[in-house]
């Protein structure tokens, strides 16, 4: 269901630093660019099969004397099957952008097909709906505009028990929300929260799919944290998507997939997560994750990491509202099965997705900042030497690697003997020859706390020539008032 | 990545860590030009630390194409070769359907304000001495004294059309049509009015028999019966 990017993995070398900084220049320029214009995606629900068209397209350009005519026969055919003739063949010149167009532009036209949407028939309703559908598809804002006198309707079938007819409604309706908003401003006063809060107890995991496309579209818009969110907190909606996240056997990946996006927007958008974390977020989060991690071994499930991936960062981002004192009193923020998942899927990622490894680690630095259970966890579960593998990867991965043993090695002594001896000096000196001004300083930072705790390891520091890796930088601006001290630091320790 | 093999057998144990290390930190930590703190971070959408992560068409499953086969409800004659299609029927037409007039409501919340208004013969009483006309949006708990108070509020405060095709206010001024012109009544109506099932009173036209008439086995419904006031029902057959 999910594409997803392949990401690319290079060991470090100093000679393709300044490739790869252009290349991250080019990355982030598409990334401004597609925040910019607000680039959206959309799903589309078809029910022609390939043979029905005989392998071809089935998107037909229709003139404006097609539109009408088919229009009109949809209307006042002779028998329902001519009028739900006439609306397939509709239907499908809506798939075509021009004929959208011609059909916005015909006065009147989208009134009869709302007409239709309301009529006495079923399958002209139901077929009725599907021209709105592939209307809500259009890429223009007009389009989706043109379809607002069809809103209110597409809510109240929300409360039908026709579990088909609600999915394309939900559909159709996303698709509506996520190109304009002049249809968010006029369904939010509609009902559409309330409507949606019902929806969700739905027992079709069709509609709870829809229904989190839909939300997530909503959520994601740019008026979100200031007319959208507040009121979906206020709602049961929070309460409902953790019901649908929590582990067990009726478990659905594919419908809490949707919801842990709905709630990613949510968090990131910063409202008020104190109400989630009074609904058990947390605990919630931390099982699911667990449980997953379970399923990576079980299965080799395709588009596991588009579930991960956003329970990752709901964790991550909750985290950092919960205060560094009341780390230690959750049970769930004291349970190491929670690092040996995040490991899990660390691999996982480096395996499937390992553009995902840095927001694995964001999580790690997260549980690990103020949490001497978890960093005790890495230590007797043998994790270090399993994160020092991860060194070489990219820049960005390093930092984050290196920002995680910082959280351990300021712990204090306790945690150092640990780590002594052991590889870490060793991956010390080789991030020391990188050319990253950020990575070599968060070198310096971790190696003034091991020597700070463990005096023998700058005694070692001396004996590996670490002195002639630190020459390397002592140019450097940012590095040199650290590079002296820890110079003078080695000299006394040493 | 190498993961110990241990790690999978705490995945699956219990939950609980080890007692953690004690925490001693020394004062020189820290201290200048070092400037490391433990830290959470967070992020805000749309931080560009956030992979993107797309999404594609999705197609829905075929239809479970079966024999032509008859809705079975009493004087509905819609012919069905899809079970998809039959089921949409059924929910759409049968499942909120007000007993007293057939005609059929995409909601329950629409169908209980029907029964109230047309076919209570209290309401008109009651709607006298209090608001009784319910706001149409489900989760509004508003009420208004007449149906057009209802329509103001429903196109000022909701933007819902001013022909909204499920708000049809009744015209009589009895608590209850008369027969006859109820019979009239629904003659003059057209297809495009809102969902109804326009039950012939006189003779049905005759369906073809050579149809099947079972209902295919994987068909399954959630609410079936019409509902409507049986207490009511039994008045309206004194009068």
């Amino acid at each position: 269901m999910w594409g997803r990017r392949q990401g690319r993995l290079r060991t470090l070398a100093c000679g393709v630093e300044e490739l790869r900084r252009r290349r991250r220049e080019r990355e982030a320029a598409l990334r401004k660019a597609r925040r910019e214009q607000q680039l959206v995606s959309k799903r589309l629900l078809r029910e022609d099969a390939p043979e029905e068209t005989g392998g071809q397209s089935a998107a037909v350009l229709l003139g404006e004397a097609e539109v009408q005519q088919f229009l009109r026969l949809a209307q006042r055919g002779t028998d329902e099957k001519e009028r739900e003739k006439a609306l397939v063949s509709l239907r499908r010149g809506l798939q075509h952008p021009d004929t959208q167009q011609t059909f916005i532009r015909l006065e009147g036209s989208m009134r009869t097909l709302v007409g239709l949407l309301t009529s006495n028939r079923a399958l002209l309703q139901l077929e009725a709906a599907r021209c709105l559908h592939e209307l809500s598809h259009s890429e223009q804002s007009a389009v989706a505009e043109a379809c607002l006198p069809a809103t209110s309707y597409l809510l109240t079938y929300l409360s039908g028990h026709s579990s088909d007819f609600i999915e394309l409604c939900l559909y159709t309706l996303g698709n509506l929300i996520v190109e304009s908003e002049a249809v968010r401003k006029q369904l939010l006063p509609q009902g559409i929260v309330p409507a949606f809060a019902a929806c969700i107890q739905s027992p079709h995991v069709a509609v709870l799919e829809a229904l989190g496309y839909a939300l997530s579209q909503l959520l994601q818009a740019k008026e979100a944290p200031e007319k959208i969110i507040p009121s979906i907190l206020d709602s049961s909606l929070p309460q409902q998507m953790l019901r649908l996240m929590g582990p067990g056997p009726k478990l659905n990946l594919g419908v809490a997939m949707e919801f842990a996006w709905c709630l990613h927007y949510i968090i990131c958008s910063q409202v008020n997560n104190a109400v989630l974390l009074t609904h058990g977020a947390l605990p919630t989060l931390v099982l699911l994750l667990v449980d997953l991690a379970g399923a990576v071994q079980r299965t080799d499930d395709v588009g596991l990491e588009l579930l991960a991936c956003p329970v990752v960062r709901c964790l991550s981002n909750l985290l950092t509202e919960v205060p560094a004192e009341a780390m230690g009193q959750q049970m769930e923020l004291r349970d190491e099965r929670l690092v040996a998942a995040l490991f899990i899927f660390l691999q996982f990622f480096l395996q499937k997705q390992p553009a995902l490894l840095p927001e694995g680690l964001w999580l790690l630095n997260n549980l690990t900042a103020n949490s001497p259970t978890f960093c005790t966890s890495l230590l007797s579960l043998n994790l270090i030497e399993p994160l020092l593998q991860l060194l070489p990867l990219s820049n960005v991965v390093c930092m984050l690697v290196l920002t995680v043993l910082c959280n351990v090695v300021e712990k204090g002594p306790a945690y150092c003997q640990r780590l002594w001896p052991g590889p870490l000096l060793s991956c010390l000196l080789n991030t020391l020859a990188l050319s990253d001004t950020d990575v070599v300083g968060q070198s310096l930072e971790l190696l003034q706390l091991l020597f700070l705790y463990q005096p023998e390891a700058a005694h070692a520091f001396l004996q590996q020539s670490g002195l002639q890796a630190l020459e390397k930088h002592q140019e450097e601006t940012q590095l040199h008032d650290r590079i002296h001290a820890l110079r003078q630091t080695t000299a006394i320790l040493g | 990545m190498l993961l110990p093999p241990a790690l999978y057998s705490r995945l699956a144990g219990e939950p609980g860590a080890a007692e953690p290390l004690p925490v001693e930190r020394n004062p020189a930590a820290g201290e200048a030009p070092f400037r490391y703190a433990p830290r959470p971070v967070r992020f805000p959408r749309d931080h560009e630390f956030f992979e993107d992560m797309l999404t594609q068409v999705s197609e829905t499953p075929e239809k479970s194409m079966v024999p032509e086969f008859t809705c079975q409800v009493a004087g509905c004659c819609q012919v069905f070769a899809a079970i998809e299609d039959y089921q949409h029927h059924y929910h759409m037409m049968h499942g909120n359907t007000c007993s007293f007039c057939n005609r059929a409501f995409p909601s329950g919340h629409l169908l209980d304000v029907h029964i109230l208004e047309w076919h209570d013969s209290l309401f008109q009483i009651l709607a006298q001495r209090q608001d009784m006309y319910q706001c149409l949006v489900e989760s509004c708990p508003e009420k208004f004294k007449t149906s057009q108070d209802r329509k103001d509020h429903m196109v000022r405060l909701h933007l819902y059309p001013a022909d909204f095709r499920f708000d049809k206010p009744k015209t009589n001024r009895g608590p209850a049509m008369p027969a006859a012109a109820d019979t009239a009544a629904r003659a003059l109506r057209d297809d495009s009015d809102a969902m109804e099932v326009c039950l012939e009173p006189a003779a049905p036209p005759p369906c073809r028999r050579t149809y099947s008439h079972r209902i295919p086995s994987t068909v399954c419904f959630g609410q079936g019966a019409a509902r409507g006031f049986k207490s009511t029902k039994k008045k309206n057959k004194h009068h």
